[in-house]
């Protein structure tokens, strides 16, 4: 399968990552080659089998719902690159 | 989430919905789907320990697990599984034995993680229904899906907060909050049903105990997918979507003017653009939102953190047998224990709240249909002048409406009086009692003391006598008025009619 320029584009602006055109054909080139070893996977006869969506077979890791402590204010705000008055503060995002 | 309002709004309808019918070339019908975000009351959020209180300041509760910090785990809250179960059997879905969670991939401030967890190929349940009335005829309106997924956090753009044009403020208490996702099929035909549909939702939701649903704190949120088309038509029409309706009586208005607007539109021969709109509650109309590129490109995939959900038949079994009698149930027992019409039963029980109220009030005082007749006027009325107020906070108590009901029965107090006593009660919370002696309304019953004031009204008004005597039947409802003012309305009714009647005919 291959995966052309705008394709590589797309996801990028998706992800916010900006390329320059010498990643952008590099990372076509790389994502074909992963989906063409995806293509052999499909060769794989797979009929009555459920997709894995985990690896380890577990199911139902539950927690009871109990309260615990949160992180103390500043804690909670301790990564933060700007704050005022116990919110996190960032440049607006609405027009 | 990605969307950003317009200035413009749509151009208004010049007849707002439903008087267009009047000058249209032929008649239309709406097809409305909604979509019912409803906020579960667990303790704890759905992937961490965090508390869910509301009111609480911002960040104060959070943790590495809901700020989305690298490296950490979220655990699933059994709790939220179960509401999810209880609300998918009692709307008639088909539980997944096997349900996965995903990712919902999207970039703003208030999602930490960059994603929301959320469920998509394999939700919890499907193919479920509701039935609701309109004009007294039922219907069925079908639940495509009901899934569970964490909210996200709360942005502030209001400059009054932040202080600034160019600021956002994030609080993330609200992040991993535990939300269902109720999604309905496009089975509704009019902006009533719509709302019908709703408050059948939110009663089921309220009568399960799984969520407060309270629009105006965001507890339940409403989105609705609205096409119209020719009535009798088979083909859909090309669907607008309408976000941030915060009130049931919003969602109706939004919706009837959404359709008139499309209706407008196909009238003059032009087209409905597929596109996002939000309510605008000020001005009554609702404003395209535009939207960037690619926002509904989620790149949803299986949550790599959590574990399959498998749910097993004995699981599911346990949960139905503890479900709780619901609305439809209700309303029969109703009619047959008390013996009300079924009008009565259904309006009463609508609501969990006001159905525990009605039986509540019918235990102390056992007239069923009298009991009915006050729930159903006077206090549902006095809840709907203070915009849908809550029947758990209302000052008059079962207690007080029997009381009062009580010094009725017992002559107390005459039923014109007994509204005053209502007003008062609902003004002050004071017992029935208590405001009777206070404001002296007690009911004069004593017959010398009510034929004192009878023979002073005959006495001074010798012409209408003469008229009444003349046959002008009339002037009998004067005397009674004048009698009923001078005791300050509160002789006994029926000694004041039967000493007029002895006294005029003499
Ligand atoms: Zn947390």
């Amino acid at each position: 399968m291959k995966i052309s320029i705008e394709q590589v584009e797309h996801v990028a602006k998706l992800a916010r990552l900006h390329l320059s055109e010498e990643e952008k054909q590099e990372m076509s080139e790389k994502l074909s080659q992963i989906l063409t070893y995806m293509d052999k996977l499909n060769e794989l006869n797979t009929e009555g089998i459920l997709p894995t969506s985990h690896v380890v077979e577990i199911k139902n890791v539950f927690r009871e719902d109990k309260v615990e402590p949160s992180l103390p204010e500043d804690q909670a705000l301790q990564n933060a690159p700007d704050r005022v008055n116990g919110y996190f503060r960032v440049p607006r995002v609405i027009e | 989430m990605l969307l950003h309002a317009h200035t413009a709004t749509h151009p208004y309808p010049t007849l707002p919905y439903p008087h267009t019918s009047i000058l249209l070339k032929m008649e239309y019908e709406a097809v409305i789907g909604l979509e019912v975000h409803t906020q579960l009351k667990t303790r704890s959020k759905i992937f961490c320990s965090c508390s869910t209180e509301f009111g609480a300041k911002p960040n104060h509760n959070t943790c590495p697990i809901c700020q989305g910090m690298p490296g950490v785990l979220p655990i699933l809250n059994k709790q939220v599984v179960e509401f999810g179960i209880r609300t998918a059997l009692a709307m008639n879905c088909t539980i997944a034995d096997y349900s996965l969670f995903a990712r919902k991939n999207y970039f703003y401030p208030d999602l930490p993680k960059a994603y929301q967890i959320s469920q998509y190929e394999l939700p919890l349940a499907q193919h479920g229904w509701i039935e609701i009335q309109v004009d007294g005829i039922s219907k069925k309106i079908g639940v495509t899906r009901i899934h569970m997924e964490e909210d996200a956090g709360k942005s502030i753009h209001d400059e009054n907060i932040t202080g600034s044009k160019n600021y956002s403020f994030i609080d993330f208490n609200r992040c991993g909050m535990p939300l269902l996702e109720i999604v309905s099929e496009p089975d509704m035909r009019s902006p009533e049903e719509a709302r019908e549909y709703l408050l059948k939702l939110k009663g089921i939701l309220e009568y399960l105990e799984v969520s407060d649903c309270n629009m105006e704190e965001g507890s339940l949120r409403c989105d609705a997918n609205i096409s119209v088309r020719p009535k009798g038509s088979t083909k859909l029409g090309t669907k607008t979507e309408v976000k941030n309706m915060n009130s049931f009586k919003n969602v109706q208005r939004a919706l009837e003017y959404e359709m008139a607007r499309q209706i407008q539109i196909l009238e003059e021969g032009g087209r409905i653009v597929q596109e996002t709109c939000l309510w605008d509650v000020d001005q009554g109309v609702t404003r395209p939102m535009r939207s960037k590129e690619e926002a509904h490109d989620y790149r949803y995939f299986p949550e790599p953190d959590l574990v399959p959900l498998v749910i097993d038949k004995e699981w599911i079994e346990q949960i139905r047998k503890s479900l709780p009698e619901l609305a439809d149930a209700r309303t029969a027992r109703f009619i047959s224990q008390y013996g009300i019409p079924e009008y009565d039963a259904r309006v009463l029980t609508a609501s969990k709240f006001i159905a525990d109220y009605y039986e509540n009030t019918v235990k102390l005082y056992p007239n069923p249909k009298v009991v009915s007749n006050w729930v159903m006027g006077d206090i549902l009325r006095k809840l709907k002048e203070h915009e849908e107020a809550d029947i758990r906070t209302c000052p008059i108590t079962p207690q007080h409406l029997a009381g009062m009901l009580k010094l009725i029965e017992e002559g107390t107090i005459s039923g014109k009086i007994a509204k005053v006593v209502f007003e008062d009660m609902y003004a002050t919370g004071k017992m029935p009692e208590e405001i009777v002696k206070e404001k002296g309304l007690i009911q004069i019953s004593d017959e010398k003391e009510v034929a004192a004031v009878v023979d002073r009204i005959i006495a001074a008004n010798p012409e209408t006598v003469a008229q009444y005597k003349a046959g002008k039947q009339k002037a009998f409802g004067f005397f009674v008025g004048e009698v009923m003012k001078a005791t300050q309305g509160k002789a006994n009714p029926q000694l004041v009619n039967k000493l007029l009647k002895e006294k005029l005919s003499t």
